[in-house]
């Protein structure tokens, strides 16, 4: 049987909850297998209901999610065998011993006890010297890392991570991160939501923006950047000017830092053409320059913008 | 059937017994102790014998049934109450088990604690008066189905409170009142006429008479109607706890 490509298809999904709140219009969305895809959106977008829907925390009002081609309503069981979910909230039981809450999760989720395979992620998240420390002598970064060890104790085929980096340093972030990779790298697809853009930016395959219950964008992210990805070139001046000289308006320059700096934006797709065009045009205009540098846009920046042109 | 579930929710909950040890099992041990030096020894050496048994061991049924009722509401109450209130009932929701695997796991939990519990007493009480079981297999299947069914009536409290004080509401203004006058220390048929007629819409009435007749063969209400309304309160429990899975009241949005 081929194996499909994607791994979670989300169709028509809609949730109103009994206020009356409508946290989810209509979304469908498509995961693919062995991917990283980082589900972006303002608090309140709808991210963590649309994961809690998928995982079964919440119930839908009316579509329909595919887990591994099982319905996560119908096949639940099928579905959730293989799904590991890290919540944002840090929830753990305070008097039980790491060792014991991660057994404990591996059979909760019908999976015969295996110490081999526990002690190994334990040792994978620089977990093993605390796996006898009971979790309410744990700082904040290392449950964190036990609540990965949890969802990750049933060897799930997905993996949801809500906001997994929350409240954490930055050097565990990036620890964290390392984890996620290779995680991706034994096969695991992973589900992420972040507040943090450098991380979707740092980790993603692929970005997908909710914004009011609605999903506005899903796009590679090499290909968001590069289609929405502004880029800039800044050239530092020799001697600084007024002001833009007659016959480069046709670049919208912009002159900054008192005058010491031309600034030139374009689009990331670019015009290596008009950067050439430009510097001759500079050079036959008698502006010398002693130093230059490019930069683009961030993910942070297309972000806030995609979401304030829905706003 | 998801058996490694279960499995992990029952051992869970009786490891949280083990580390609660003094909580679980001492308290009720020596709560019930006191009820045989007081009831027992002291005010019960006073009084005449009921249908032939004597004050203190007449009340051993009344007060093994007293334990039992509120130590299952107790313990099923708390156990699927605590996380909801930390926030760890994620897990158990997001797991591949079903709602009533995840019944089998705390309830049968919370039944067998409060069945070794009674089991305890019933040897505490034979330090202090003579015990006699005339029907055994009556009495396990009185005690288990009891259990049972009011770990089932806890379960459903724990995930109705939405406070620690809704909690205790329920054991402490009802069941605890009901049990005192469900006959646990006195025959109903030593009541006027009439309040042994409204002591018959007491349900804990037919629990305390069908196991008081396991253990002296004579009892307040026939053996069969105390049997049957067991089974019913039994019925009522569980299809209340199929409700609360099927439309998620209180455990999903």
């Amino acid at each position: 049987m081929a194996v499909m490509q994607n791994i979670i298809s989300v169709e028509h999904l809609s949730k109103v909850y009994a206020s009356g709140f409508e946290a989810l219009k209509d979304v469908n969305l498509d995961i693919r297998r062995g991917e990283i895809f980082a589900l972006l959106g303002p608090n309140g977008a709808g991210k963590t209901t649309l994961i809690s829907i998928i995982c079964g925390l919440v119930n839908p009002s009316s579509g329909r999610v595919l887990a591994d081609g099982h319905d996560v309503v119908a096949e639940y069981k099928a579905a959730r065998a293989r799904i590991g979910l890290v919540p944002q909230e840090l929830t753990t039981d305070a008097f039980e011993s790491v060792w014991a809450t991660v057994t404990f999760s591996r059979g909760l989720f019908g999976k015969p006890a295996n110490p081999a395979h526990i002690e190994k992620i334990l040792r994978d998240l620089s977990l093993w010297d605390k796996k006898d420390a009971k979790l309410r002598t744990l700082s904040g970064g290392m449950k964190r890392r036990v609540m990965i060890a949890k969802a990750l104790s049933h060897e799930p085929q997905i993996l949801f991570l809500d906001e997994p980096t929350a409240g954490v340093d930055v050097e565990l972030r990036r620890d964290m991160w390392d984890v996620v990779r290779a995680l991706r790298a034994s096969g695991v697809t992973i589900i992420l939501t972040t507040h943090y853009i450098e991380e979707a930016e740092e980790m993603a395959d692929r970005i997908g923006v909710i914004h009011r219950g609605q999903i506005i964008l899903v796009e590679e992210k090499a290909e968001l950047m590069r289609k929405l990805g502004k880029k800039q070139l800044t050239l530092q001046l020799q001697e600084p000017l007024a002001g833009v000289p007659d016959g480069l308006d046709a670049y919208g320059l912009e002159l900054g830092a008192d005058g010491n700096e031309l600034v030139y934006s374009y689009d990331a797709d670019a015009e290596q053409k008009g950067i050439a065009d430009v510097l001759r045009a500079l050079g036959a205009a008698g502006i010398h320059y002693k130093d230059l540098q490019t930069s683009q846009r961030s993910l942070e920046e297309i972000f806030v913008s995609l979401v304030s042109e829905r706003t | 059937m998801n058996v490694y579930a279960i499995r992990a929710i029952y051992l869970f909950e009786m490891a949280r017994t083990g580390r609660t040890l003094l909580q679980s099992i001492v308290a009720p041990v020596l709560s019930t102790s006191l009820y045989f030096i007081v009831f027992g020894a002291a005010i019960g050496s006073r009084m005449q014998e009921i249908d032939g048994v004597s004050y203190g061991s007449f009340i051993v049924p009344g007060l093994i049934m007293l334990t039992l009722l509120t130590q299952s509401i107790s313990n099923a109450s708390f156990a699927i109450y605590f996380p909801k209130f930390v926030g760890t009932v994620y897990e158990v929701l997001s797991a591949p088990i079903s709602p009533f695997e995840i019944v089998i796991g705390y309830v049968g939990a919370a039944a067998t604690k409060s069945i070794l519990l009674a089991l305890i007493i019933l040897a505490t009480a034979g330090l202090f008066v003579d015990i006699e079981i005339q029907h055994p297999v009556w009495m396990l299947l009185f005690l288990v189905l009891t259990a049972v069914t009011f770990s089932l009536f806890g379960f459903i409290i724990g995930i109705w409170a939405d406070g620690f004080e809704k909690l205790q509401l329920v054991p402490l203004l009802i069941v605890t009142p009901l049990t005192f006058l469900g006959g646990s220390f006195y025959s109903i048929s030593m009541l006027p006429p009439a309040w042994q007629t409204v002591a018959l819409f007491n349900p804990v009435v037919y629990l305390v008479s069908g196991f008081r007749w396991s253990f002296f063969g004579t009892s307040d209400v026939n053996i069969g109607i105390s049997l049957a309304m067991t089974l019913v309160f039994l019925a009522v429990c569980l299809a209340t706890v199929t409700w609360i899975f099927k439309t998620g009241y209180r455990l999903k949005n």
